[in-house]
């Protein structure tokens, strides 16, 4: 094994390595580093990343933990003491964190190294990574295209193997979107699984932090580090935790699948629905047994998801003005100026849009019509789910309409953008699992292939089944093996 | 109801300054947003009870004790503006 070969590898793959004392910690980042200074030019994923830093930690790594030494990126939206956390923002550019998040504090515990801080939508709000302030960052597959969003940087960087794995969060499908664009693994947690507490906050009752990775295996192995229950998250749930990893390996007889009829649509990609239709059947093939099921109120999700969504996010981000953090202007008349400018100058177009929409959503007059009627039909939304989860372990369907699209395709027209969530939003909505798998490949007109992704949902705290479910299908395919050419 | 969206005042509540352009962009981009959400109103919600989260979570306690947080030093690490021990603000009084 070369140094040049160690970031191809998965996690399970350099954990062996390192265990079989062949690398050390400070190699396999080395390598990752090589790597990173190589390639990251052409990708854009990287945001910071602080060698000197990760090589001390790496000192002291204990390779028999369960990820011991193994060096994970995170999105620009997790807090880790003395890091920058720009949440690719410019209101946030010069801040340092001066606490450390939940799920570095876990991961740590685990023997996992926190390195590198990777691109995405400002604020997590985006579907494309188009939105950041900071960079492009482009699709490994085909640099002309979008790596997807909002965890784009994570996407991009575990499909390029500058990253054996990243953290990520989703709150309207910005793990499982990108993975799928970018042909990568991406789980989303179940509400309330994995502490948010240190990840800034979007919309708080959907926001989960969740691992993107090369395999499955991987994703459950990040899994059991980070989830759990933590008094400084009051939405953190009370549950036990199980061995993430503890199904994997099974096959599916008995399993029940469920294909939402609603999500086989008009303005599907015919390779998108080629992909996911002969995935089912790989999945019958396996021993499941699949059945049609309906989900009434899917048209609404998107409409319900961005209204509840911006409502929470304008809340949110009222925290940013200008005084304990962050950016602010200069020469102000009075207070409102000096919020008002210091908000103009620090946020960026799609933001903006947010707040005002969100604003709007929550104002007098228009609370009932807007944000209480949304919540109500959220309410519907989740019911659909536990009623098809009465009768089927899963759900089956495409991740994203299309495989990923070109840069400014869609930056003119917000609403085709939000459009690009309309398999995912609902997850979030109900507070359910789920998982983007690697499933197959359309081909672009410049005959590049570009990864397509099967979504798999669960109900609730149900993890492990989910990753049963994909692990059996990624055992059975080839899909995640491909490996684009840079 | 889409069109009763003024993006200027609304802009005022959120305290947020945009240019005449992007009040207009805005105007237009959110105009439709809001337009594809009246779809909304074709769902029976009556006796419907409106769901604030995914899965339901009541009020959770803790003991109400002290314990260590932030340093002053900390807390004022990204201060824009700091001086003895404090955040200086813009002038609220006039």
């Amino acid at each position: 094994m070369t140094k040049r070969e160690l970031p191809a590898l998965s996690i399970v793959e350099v954990q062996d390595l390192l265990r079989r004392r062949e690398v050390s910690p400070a190699e396999v980042l080395e390598s990752l580093e090589e790597r990173i200074n190589a390639l990251d030019d052409k990708i854009g994923a990287y945001l910071a990343h602080d060698l000197a830093a990760a090589l001390t930690e790496a000192e002291n790594a204990d390779v028999n933990l369960p990820l011991g030494g193994i060096p994970i990126a995170l999105k620009d939206l997790i807090n880790v003491e003395g890091q920058q956390c720009t949440c690719a923002s410019k209101i946030l550019g010069s801040y340092r964190a001066p606490y450390t998040a939940t799920v570095i504090e876990k991961l740590r515990a685990h023997g996992a190294i926190p390195f590198g801080r990777v691109n995405m939508d400002e604020f997590a709000m985006g579907s494309s990574t188009e939105n950041s302030s900071m960079q492009l960052t482009r699709n490994p597959w085909d640099l002309s295209r979008v790596p997807g969003g909002s965890s784009g940087g994570p996407a991009a960087a575990v499909a390029a193997d500058i990253a054996f794995g990243a953290l990520g969060s989703d709150t309207g499908g910005s793990i499982r979107q990108p993975a799928a664009l970018s042909g990568v693994v991406g789980f989303k947690p179940s509400y309330g699984r994995v502490s948010r507490f240190g990840l800034v906050a979007f919309a708080s009752s959907l926001d989960q932090i969740g691992p993107l990775t090369k395999t499955v295996h991987d994703s459950a192995l990040l899994m059991n580090a980070i989830a759990g229950h933590d008094r400084r998250d009051s939405t953190s749930l009370d549950a036990p935790v199980p061995d993430h990893t503890k199904n994997l390996g099974r096959d599916l007889k008995g399993i029940r699948i469920g294909l939402p009829k609603e999500y086989m649509m008009e303005g599907l990609d015919p390779a998108v629905k080629t992909a996911v239709t002969a995935s089912v059947k790989q999945l019958e093939a396996l021993g499941a047994e699949v059945f049609e099921v309906s989900l009434p109120h899917t048209d609404y999700a998107v409409s319900v998801y961005y209204i509840l969504a911006t409502a929470e996010a304008s809340a949110n981000l009222a925290r940013f003005d200008g005084v304990r953090y962050g950016h602010r202007a200069d020469n102000v008349v009075n207070l409102f100026d000096h919020y008002a400018r210091t908000r103009e100058e620090g946020f960026g177009a799609e933001v903006k849009r947010r707040i005002i929409l969100g604003t709007y959503v929550l104002s007098s007059g228009y609370y009932d019509a807007y944000y209480l009627r949304a919540q109500k039909v959220r309410e519907l939304i989740r019911r659909d789910f536990a009623n098809v989860f009465e009768k089927v372990d899963a759900l089956a369907s495409p991740t994203s309409p299309t495989p990923a699209f070109k840069f400014g395709e869609k930056t003119t027209n917000p609403l085709q953008m939000y459009l690009a969530d309309i398999f995912t939003n609902a997850a979030n909505l109900a507070g359910i699992c789920g998982i983007s798998i690697p499933c197959g490949f359309a081909e672009s007109e410049r005959g590049k292939k570009l990864p397509i992704g099967l979504q798999l949902l669960g109900k609730a705290l149900d993890e492990a089944r989910i990753l049963q479910i994909a692990h059996a299908y990624e055992r059975s395919t080839d899909w995640h093996k491909a490996r684009p050419e840079i | 109801m889409a069109r009763e969206l003024d993006v200027g005042y609304v802009a005022q509540l959120a305290r947020l300054h945009l240019t005449p352009e992007e009040r207009e962009l805005f105007q237009k981009q959110l105009g439709d947003v809001l337009h594809y959400a009246e779809k909304l109103n074709e769902v029976n919600v009556e006796g419907i009870e409106p769901a604030a989260h995914g899965v339901p979570i009541f009020n959770v306690f803790r003991e109400d004790t002290a314990s260590d947080w932030l340093t002053s030093a900390q807390a004022l690490s990204n201060a824009p503006r700091q001086a003895n021990n404090l955040f200086i603000v813009t002038k609220v009084v006039e």
